[in-house]
């Protein structure tokens, strides 16, 4: 590892202000789950650390109104054991509780996950499925996107080097929407997907009123699948229309071959997964009448 | 390049110290080499193994994709501080009693990580076990008689 500065700001103004002077050569670390690895392999090789570590008042989660929010410094841990979480959207909990080990959860926080910008995490094909906004600030002021905005290529997204991401924001499905998280493991349980797949369905009157589909690890962001959507809106659900809807996904993987498979088997698997994701959310949405 | 170096205070095993580290320096590293204690050591390197496992303010985290600096003013537990006046932590003389270990390279890790699990979680199922160790590999595959070392820890912490 190459030598830096480290500076722990006490208040998010005095991070803005640092990130202000020295955005451009310096990284944020939060947990450093993804960021130290990083600069341990000499991929990313800064002249400061930011450190958020005494940061006070980033994490921490909240339902306000018909929305999630979820603090940058929010650890997976939380989310994953959080009573709010599990009630209120569970396949957020289950994306969270998935992702690598105990251990790893402890440390690694919602924010830094979605700024690593790795395609093979489980949180953001949860949130993308939930509508997520995330809320960035600069000494200039704030601005919300869309997470599938935010997400942009491997390991890039919109955030600026002036910018911190402050919070997150997932927007409940209806108490009678039924919802799954699918995680492809053929390996051992602490990997990056295979493949991912989550579903949010709301069925009312035996028709489709709302369908959200997401993917992961198998294109250079997580994905929405917005023509699969279209397909079940205002359908009466069936066996035969979930598979032709999760068919669909095949067309936008772009996976890339690696130790968890070729490219060739990903992009298989993506509609096997997503129709699992979607006939599970269905279930779920059955035993809510 | 120039090596930058920053004060920091750690609190290890209830023992306060005060050292000048090198920004990079990792938190296993720092304990290890600063201070000497040895009893953790580093596997993987990349937060995968758990041979470096210890306990940041109560929970466990890799310390081998941790800097020192972003522990600085933390309170540190390692294998070193477990047994208390002569007398093995009951994870410990549970893994001499059960044969919790082969090599012995993953084993102050995993008796870390036990440690935790039966902190947060004082009488555990065999299926919450492998929940909370699966991050714990032992190349020597001696995963029957870990689960059985902690299970058995469990019981023994129980009855006191």
């Amino acid at each position: 590892m190459n030598s830096f500065r480290y500076l722990a700001p006490r208040s998010v103004d005095e991070a803005l202000g640092l990130l202000a002077e020295r955005g451009m050569d310096a990284k944020v670390v939060a947990g450093g789950t993804g960021l130290i690895n990083m600069m341990k392999q000499h991929l990313v090789n800064p002249e400061a650390l930011i450190g958020l570590g005494a940061l006070p008042g980033l994490d921490g989660l909240a339902r306000v109104d018909g929305t999630l929010r979820l603090g940058a410094l929010t650890t997976h841990q939380a989310v994953a054991t959080s009573p709010l979480v599990a009630e209120a959207a569970p396949l957020l909990a289950d994306a969270f509780a998935r992702t690598a080990t105990p251990r790893i959860r402890n440390v690694a926080t919602v924010g830094g996950c979605l700024v690593h910008g790795d395609p093979n995490q489980d949180a953001p094909v949860a949130l993308l499925a939930l509508n997520a906004e995330v809320t960035l600030a600069s000494r200039g002021g704030r601005r919300t996107l869309p997470l599938a905005t935010f997400l942009r290529d491997y390991y890039e997204t919109a955030i600026q080097p002036d910018e911190l991401l402050l919070e997150v924001n997932a927007a409940l499905p209806p108490p009678n929407a039924g919802s799954s998280y699918f995680k492809f493991l053929p390996r051992s349980a602490d990997d990056y997907a295979t493949v991912s797949a989550a579903a949010v369905l709301v069925v009312e009157e035996g028709t489709i009123r709302d369908a959200r589909i997401a993917i992961g690890s198998c294109a250079p962001t997580a994905l929405r699948c917005p023509e699969a959507e279209r397909l079940l809106l205002g359908q009466p659900p069936s066996a035969e229309l979930l598979r032709a809807a999760a068919e669909t996904t095949r067309a936008i993987a772009n996976p890339l071959s690696d130790g968890r498979g070729s490219a060739e088997y990903k992009r298989a698997m993506v509609p096997v997964f997503v129709r699992r994701a979607l006939e599970q959310a269905l279930a779920r949405a059955v035993a809510q009448h | 390049m120039e090596l930058i170096k920053q004060r920091i205070t750690l609190t290890v095993n209830g023992q306060k110290h005060e050292l000048e580290v090198p920004t990079s320096r990792t938190l296993i590293d720092c304990i290890r080499y600063d201070l000497g204690l040895t009893g953790s050591v580093e596997g993987c390197g990349v937060g995968v193994c758990g041979a470096c496992t210890m306990l940041l303010n109560g929970n466990m985290v890799s310390s081998c994709i941790l800097l020192a600096v972003m522990a600085d003013g933390a309170d540190i537990q390692t294998i070193e501080g477990l047994a208390k006046d002569g007398q093995l932590d009951p994870v410990q003389q549970a893994f001499m009693d059960y044969g919790g270990f082969q090599c012995g390279i993953c084993t102050s890790g995993q008796i870390m990580a036990a440690r935790s699990l039966l902190d947060h979680t004082p009488r555990p199922t065999p299926d919450q076990v492998k929940e909370w160790m699966m991050g714990n590999l032992c190349r020597c595959t001696g995963y029957y008689k870990i689960m059985e070392s902690i299970l058995q820890a469990a019981q023994a912490e129980a009855a006191q």
